[in-house]
């Protein structure tokens, strides 16, 4: 179901939004532009995006976004290591959300191997990945209020992300770089009481959520920055492919997460919202709207927390026996060597495999010739993609909606640049 | 005591007079950035600032740790970093305009101080004397005309940095400083035509203005604020963008503009700009104060002799004179609180949002507003 966002006066205000500053007559007057480097290190372009900007006073004639300072080569990093030792490199792509990466490539080589985790494993892998999703968006939001020049808003959300660190931290020992996610299963089964403790943290964080919302959604300073502005048609954002909340604030409901379910998300009720004229305004409703459906989504994760392994036990020489059985039993020793020096084995083939992740649709290209070692890995990137509106989006605005526009587009550069 | 001092010869007196202001602004923009930290960190649901203590401070029993956890010795902290970084001078600089902006900006700020009476004592014949430091007959007007200087300082950081951060926000800082007086200007109008009905002397002076709100009567008693408040509104809002301040931080604008017109500097020239930024927060809550919330009178038809009547303190100048300043600075640092949490609770502007409030909202309210009290004061005291 697509929840619809209408304001009163937004319509009106669409109307007559942007034409009087984008299509300025051209007078009499020759003016010099200025070419404007913006980053790769400045503060709105969240980590080292360059933007080369053509001013004309203060509108933008021409915007020409230059990416690759973050580059590091997973794709090629990932051919030579086992398929186990790329889970950490994972983590890197969308830093912001490292669960649910770590979830994305692992379905994808499980793919490959053609091997069903058992249900336990699918839920903690939901559980974690909405989990990552609120995370991913509390900082999106929280960086397009700094952007905004809201501060307040950011450090609200970052008390969140804080409590949700927390937890991350006593599933998987660590916050940031998590690497959960194993071939066949995950790194350890949750903790005692840890379920319960993210149900707590959902009861708070639903009022605190709504508070952090009111502090923009009706602001006027806020709307009069974001509504009609980085307008994207539906047309564009299909064109350009555009996925995640980018996407669906232009009014396209794609969510791989009700079009293609996957880790049992088939099981779970929740909404996909659907902005209506696809401006920076639509993308943050979106962005709140989606959190609110990830603690749903959790909720149920809890409530019907299933039993069971934790792993693929019957896969022998994908997922590493326990520890204990390590240490006393000849066969499970050398089944464990095995995997250490080997990797898990897979079988030759192709697969591709592609998750609703926070910012978008994040894809995984395995291309194997048996044994445990890959031969090629495409990573598909949601960031990449959505940032190569850019250009289209701030020719004819000025330079302060470029930062709007950068803030509601939500990227990571660590996953646009791989 | 005073009697030595008004014997001194009046180039010393204005000597001590400059180091007292330099005496008294300082130390306040030092704690205003302090509080700025801290309301911030109330207001956004953190701790703040809550480290510094100098070792031998620590020890103090009780008092030690409360002034630590209020972060007093930031203040300190920060004063010393800003003085004793190196003080770098970016290689394709303006090197003359570049080192003389942040001194130009400090100049009006400065200046104007001397200008805003800031407290009031009773003479034994019982007239008012307020307390300044160059009591002009001028009084707003050479507050207005000095304080407007400080635009030089902007657009000069922003040209002489020789850089394109600060080269926009140079030309943003004009544009908004220069429209936004004009709305400054006519607010205060009504305020000066209501004081000086036909037949009296004319004045433009703040201590008047206040005067004029320690009347006895309904109507006398009455804070501007109450009788003007649409001037009021429109001095506030200019008074945000003239101080540069959020919403209206376009100069700046951290957010596009990295640091605005200074981002090139840093250590102590980037020091100055700071402080005239809260010296010119001090002078235009002051002025406020003074024009619209009833000056050194404590409350609304309460006027400070009444008040010092209560207390039986009227007859003593030393006391009301004290008196009168600690409610002076009260109200102005409420309202320099007022600033900041509107600071640290709405969004930014954009330059043009900025530049059609000040044009298409605020210029013509201001006008329509001068243009009511002009006819209204006509009927009224004719």
């Amino acid at each position: 179901m697509a929840t619809d966002f209408a304001f009163p006066d937004s319509a009106a205000k669409t109307a007559q939004a942007r034409p009087d500053i984008a299509s300025q007559p051209t007078t009499e007057f020759e003016t010099e532009k200025m070419s404007l480097s913006m980053g790769p290190s400045h503060p709105s372009t969240h980590g080292v995006l360059r933007l080369q900007l053509e001013l004309d006073g203060e509108i933008v004639t021409k915007c020409d976004p230059v990416v690759g300072y973050l580059h590091r080569g997973d794709e090629k990093i990932a051919e030579n290591m086992t398929y186990n030792q790329f889970v950490p490199y994972t983590d890197r792509l969308d830093y912001i959300a490292p669960l649910a990466n770590n979830m994305a490539y692992a379905i994808a080589v499980e793919k490959l191997a053609k091997l069903e985790v058992p249900a336990r494993c699918q839920a903690i892998r939901v559980l974690t990945a909405e989990m990552a999703r609120v995370s991913s968006h509390l900082l999106g939001l929280g960086a397009f209020g700094i952007d905004t020049g809201a501060w307040t808003v950011f450090m609200y959300t970052f008390t969140e992300r804080e409590k949700l660190y927390k937890l991350f931290e006593e599933l998987t020992g660590a916050r940031f770089t998590t690497s959960y996610s194993r071939i066949g299963g995950l790194q350890r089964d949750v903790p005692e009481g840890w379920t319960g403790r993210v149900n707590e943290f959902c009861d708070q964080f639903l009022p605190i959520l709504e508070k952090i919302l009111a502090m923009l959604t009706r602001n006027k300073i806020f709307t009069d920055r974001t509504v009609g502005i980085g307008v994207i048609s539906k047309e564009d954002a299909v064109a350009y492919g555009l996925t995640g909340p980018n996407l669906r604030g232009s009014g396209i409901g794609v969510d791989l997460r009700k079009d293609k379910p996957y880790s049992g998300y088939e099981q779970y009720e929740f909404d996909v919202p659907v902005g209506t004229k696809g401006d920076s305004y639509d993308r943050y409703l979106v962005r709140g709207e989606e959190m609110r459906q990830s603690v749903r989504i959790i909720k149920q994760v809890i409530a019907k927390f299933p039993g069971g392994p934790w792993y693929a036990t019957d896969a022998k020489k994908i997922f590493a026996p326990p520890k204990d059985k390590i240490l006393t039993s000849m066969e499970e020793l050398i089944q464990n060597f095995m995997l250490v020096t080997e990797g898990p084995q897979m079988p030759a083939g192709e697969v591709y495999f592609e998750a609703e992740n926070p910012k978008g649709i994040l894809g995984f290209y395995v291309v194997s010739k048996g044994g445990g070692v890959p031969w090629r890995l495409k990573i598909r990137s949601p960031s990449f993609c959505n940032l190569s509106i850019l250009p289209k989006l701030c020719a004819g605005c000025l330079v302060s909606d470029v930062v709007a526009i950068l803030g509601s587009l939500d990227f990571v550069m660590g996953e646009c640049d791989r | 005591m005073s009697d030595f001092f008004f014997q001194l010869h009046p180039v010393i007196q204005g000597l001590i007079k400059g180091l007292a202001v330099i005496a008294v602004i300082f130390p306040i923009a030092g704690i205003c950035s302090m509080a700025e930290r801290k309301v911030s960190a109330w207001i956004q649901g953190r701790p703040g600032p809550n480290r510094a203590i100098p070792f031998w401070f620590a020890w103090v029993p009780v008092l030690g740790p409360f002034l630590q956890r209020l972060g007093i010795f930031h203040v300190m902290a920060d004063g010393g970093k800003m003085l004793f970084k190196e003080d770098s001078l970016p290689g394709h600089v303006n090197k003359f305009y570049f080192i003389l902006a942040p001194i130009v900006a400090m100049m009006p700020a400065l200046t104007t101080v001397t200008a805003v009476p800031f407290g009031a004592y009773f003479d034994p014949a019982g007239r008012t004397i307020p307390l300044g430091l160059a009591p002009v007959d001028v009084g707003l007007l050479a507050v207005f005309a000095v304080s407007s200087l400080g635009v030089y300082s902007l657009i000069l950081a922003g040209w002489a940095s020789n850089s394109k951060y600060p080269f926009l926000g140079g030309v943003r800082a004009s544009a908004q400083l220069i429209s936004y007086e004009l709305s400054l200007t006519l607010s205060v109008i009504p305020v000066f035509l209501w004081i000086n009905a036909p037949g009296t002397e004319g004045t433009m002076s703040l201590a008047r203005a206040v005067e004029f709100q320690s009347q006895p009567g309904f109507l006398g008693g009455t804070w501007f604020i109450f009788l003007m408040p649409v001037s009021a509104l429109v001095f506030l809002i200019s008074l945000f963008a003239e101080t540069n301040r959020l919403p209206f931080d376009m100069a700046e604008g951290e957010a596009d503009l990295v640091g605005g017109f200074h981002t090139e500097y840093g250590a102590f020239k980037w020091g100055l700009f700071f402080v005239a930024e809260y010296s010119h927060m001090l002078i235009g809550s002051g002025i406020f104060t003074l024009l619209f919330l009833g000056g050194w009178n404590p409350l609304p038809w309460l006027s400070l002799g009444q008040f010092a009547a209560l207390l039986h303190v009227a007859h003593l100048p030393l006391a009301v004179g004290v008196l009168s300043i600690v409610i002076f600075l009260g109200k102005v640092l409420a309202m320099i609180f007022f600033f900041m949490w509107v600071r640290w609770t709405v969004p930014r502007f954009r330059y043009d949002q900025v530049m059609k409030l000040g044009w298409q909202k605020l210029l013509p309210l201001a006008i329509a507003n001068l243009l009511f009290y002009a006819i209204a004061i006509a009927v009224i005291q004719k």
